[in-house]
């Protein structure tokens, strides 16, 4: 049995912030999710993928090709009155924020939870967006967990939440939540759940056509502010300690500050509100506590989110409380925190001295090696890149070539000795930009893309491709996997994790579908066979597509070689 | 219970995320609040993976520099690149087999030599415990046991608060059945390397 699904209410479990999710989720009776897999979002989705398995799970989990099709999966489920949550990282917002936005506007019936994953210091990302501005911008609500309790707790809460106000409720993780292990006590979990859901017809509320949106929009606000009523008391927003310096902190933030009050011993210097209902702001709760400090210290990684409201209300309410944080240069909007810096800024704004540990002088230490991260030996990508480059050299375009790349384990094709990643955006952007280059230069383009992000976001920018007869040779690296994330399915894979039967859509076909007229598919293993095929098509000056198709070396390994 | 940074260092596929989760199991076992902190994602494709244990009631999941109590490291160069996190009363327990680097195999850059900077470790560290793990856990009959052996030579340091027998309890739990004995016996070998 999956360990989730453990039966022993009141029992603590190690779990990850990810797994305590799915575990509220569980306890919640979710029963329909949908997501794209990201970085540091994954494990959410991999559990789900997982307990789908289990009959008493009696739950449907699906990987969507893209977030947008995975919110709206999620959304449809909620509109027929199922429990539904859809996950991915911070960048996956923007892709489905089509839907975010005007979904808020329709509202939904069973419990939705919306989960994005941000990664402050980018550990695995091409941004460090705060999507905490997606919750203002679309006007829903938000929890923040800040460890592994309280992920489970908040996703428990937010399923009730989001049934009471007929709204999506956002969680938001960053890194250091997800990624973080602690005991987390296990609720029951339900008897019996709701699996088939029924949707009731009444276009007057899920078809906004202008004039319906207009009502839905109003409706929202109305939502929004019993949404601030329950910030006001929510269990999640709480003030401890005691003193004339206050200090406003969310997210893994607010555990640094946590720490230092503990290790200062300063807890009667400070009052401290912890926020975890985030968005719409307690405005009440903030007012007194405002009225009850001196000075306020705002402590949240990435953007002023908190700063620039508390900031709006003390200007709106007149009162006149220094409100320091990022613009007082106390922290920066870059990277995420760590400690010490938290217990710096804390200790300076006491007027304390920090008794920093006493550390040996390392300065004699050499210069050590890096150890980037690479592709794994014998990954197929690096031998199709080989073949690539070699054929590019034969034929005398290698020093005019341009090699616009897309996001996976591929990426890694920047780093020597290959070298062969030259502009990337965000997803799917190597065909589009291949688009954009082939019209702005007369350089020879070869693009890459990997086999999921193909599926993700390739497919419309190559219909552009062969409709605006642009030309270049676009490699699909189909490795059988999302490698990168942690080799979750996507609807091409030949290669299967066992018992998955689902029906497979080939690459090849979809590319022809597309209108492409030169399509080639190769075993980059075979690498005589490849280059001579790389040279035929790259001296051919027109829109070509090489399939370059053997499985992640990893993958084929964990799965046991079955084909 | 005293506050407590442990940080574990190694490289892709060395168990680093298992030692510090069997550690944080254990100490949950003993009824006692921790954190244990993972690296996912692009960092695992053969580069260093870090992970910390904290514990006494601390929250926050990462580790300043000089403010690591413990450091257990699979992998000499990466415990040179892991002690400025360390303070003069930090415990250093380190597999002295290196692995080499990329960038050294194509000749890009040197790889220190392990003996004089393990030297170099100890005359700053007095609590510096430096072994060949990967032989220890050879005689266990389980070359990639490497993350238990250090996991016993830090129960054997006594600092953490889950005992050798709790450890034990959390291998034989997580690892697969199969596996267990040998496990068990790379843990006490480890375990033996500290004389208290
Ligand atoms: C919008 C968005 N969603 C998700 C991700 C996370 N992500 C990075 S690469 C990748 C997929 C990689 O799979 P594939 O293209 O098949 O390449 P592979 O890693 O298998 O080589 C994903 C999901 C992202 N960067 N952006
Ligand atoms: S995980 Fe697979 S695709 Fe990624 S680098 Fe390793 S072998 Fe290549």
């Amino acid at each position: 049995m999956h360990p989730l699904l453990t039966d022993d209410p009141g029992k603590n479990m190690l779990l990850l912030g990810n797994e305590a999710i799915v575990r509220g989720a569980l306890e919640a009776g979710l029963a329909v999710a949908a997501a794209y897999p990201g970085t540091p979002s994954s494990e959410i989705g991999n559990n789900l993928f997982q307990l789908t398995k289990e009959p008493e799970a009696h739950l449907y989990f699906e990987f969507s090709t893209n977030e947008k099709v995975a919110m709206e999966v999620a959304a449809a489920a909620s509109a027929a009155g199922l429990r539904s949550l859809t996950c991915m990282k911070h960048v996956g917002m923007n892709v489905a924020s089509d839907v975010l936005i005007t979904l808020a506007y329709i509202g939904t019936k069973g419990g939705m939870v919306i989960i994005t994953a941000d990664d402050p210091s980018m550990h695995s990302s091409q941004n460090e967006q705060d999507n905490r501005y997606y919750a203002k911008l679309a006007n829903l609500p938000m929890l923040e967990p800040s460890g592994p309790q309280e992920a489970r707790d908040m996703t428990k809460a937010a399923f009730e939440l989001s049934e009471e106000l007929e709204l999506p409720v956002i969680i938001r993780t960053t890194t250091r939540t997800s990624h973080v292990r602690g005991p987390v006590e296990l609720g029951p979990l339900p008897a019996r759940k709701q699996v088939v859901g029924n949707f009731e017809r009444a276009p007057g509320r899920w078809v906004p056509v202008p004039g319906v949106a207009r009502v839905r929009h109003k409706v929202l606000l109305e939502q929004m502010e019993k949404a601030q009523k329950k910030a006001e008391s929510s269990v999640f927003n709480r003030i401890g300690g005691s003193g004339k310096t206050g200090i406003v902190a969310s997210g893994v933030a607010s555990c640094y500050v946590h720490d230092t009050i503990m290790e200062l011993g300063c807890e009667n210097q400070v009052s401290f509100l912890r926020l975890g209902f985030t968005y719409p702001q307690p405005r009440e709760l903030l007012s007194e506590f405002l009225r009850s400090v001196d000075k306020i210290l705002v402590v949240e990684e990435l953007e002023s989110f908190q700063e620039d409201a508390l900031k709006a209300l003390a200007n709106e309410l007149k009162i006149n409380v220094p409100i320091l944080g990022k613009a007082s240069g106390h922290f920066s909007r870059l990277y995420e925190f760590d400690p010490a810096m938290v217990k710096n800024a804390i200790a300076d704004i006491l007027g304390y001295k920090v008794q920093r540990p006493k550390t040996p002088d390392l300065s004699r230490l050499p210069k050590l090696p890096m150890r980037p991260p690479s592709l794994c030996p014998g990954c197929p990508h690096r031998e199709t890149y080989n073949a690539v480059k070699k054929a590019l050299d034969l034929l005398g375009y290698t020093p005019k070539t341009i090699y616009p790349t897309d996001i996976g384990c591929y990426t890694l094709g920047l780093l020597p000795p290959i070298q062969m990643a030259d502009y990337l955006i965000c997803m799917g952007s190597s065909v589009g930009t291949s688009a954009g280059f082939s019209v702005a230069t007369d350089q020879k383009i070869v693009s890459f893309i990997g086999d999921s992000t193909f599926f993700h976001s390739g497919i419309s920018s190559l219909v552009n491709a062969v409709h605006n007869e642009h030309n270049f040779c676009l490699v699909v690296l189909d490795n059988s996997t999302t490698a990168m994330t942690g080799h979750q399915p996507n609807p091409g894979i030949k290669l299967r994790p066992p018992g998955y039967e689902k029906p497979r859509v080939p690459i090849e076909d979809v590319v022809r579908a597309c209108g492409v007229k030169v399509v080639r598919k190769v075993n980059p293993y075979k690498k005589k066979a490849t280059i001579e095929i790389f040279k035929e098509v790259l001296t051919n000056d027109k829109l070509s597509v090489v399939i370059a198709e053997a499985p992640c070396i990893l993958y084929y390994r964990r799965v046991g070689g079955k084909k | 219970m005293a506050f407590q940074r442990i940080l574990f260092t190694g490289v892709g596929g060395q168990g680093t995320l298992l030692a510090s989760r069997l550690l944080g199991e254990a100490v949950m076992e003993e009824g006692l609040p921790v954190r244990v902190s993972e690296v996912h994602g692009m960092a695992q494709r053969g580069g260093v993976v870090e992970s910390t244990v904290i514990l006494g009631g601390l929250e926050g999941p990462i580790i300043s520099n000089g403010e690591a109590d413990i450091l257990v490291s699979f992998e000499p160069l990466e415990t040179l690149r892991a002690l400025p996190k360390c303070h003069e009363d930090s415990w250093i327990i380190s597999n002295i087999i290196p692995i080499q680097t990329l960038t050294v195999r194509l000749g890009q850059a040197e790889y220190p030599d392990p003996d004089r900077w393990i030297d170099f470790i100890k005359q700053h560290f007095k609590n510096t415990v430096a072994f060949d793990a990967e032989s220890l856990a050879k005689e266990a009959g389980i070359t990639r046991a490497v993350n238990i052996v250090l996991l016993g030579a830090l129960a054997g340091c006594g600092t953490v608060p889950a005992s050798p027998e709790r450890l034990k309890r959390a291998i034989k739990k997580r690892i697969k059945p199969e596996f267990v004995e040998a496990n068990l016996k790379a843990f006490e070998l480890g375990l033996a390397q500290v004389s208290r």
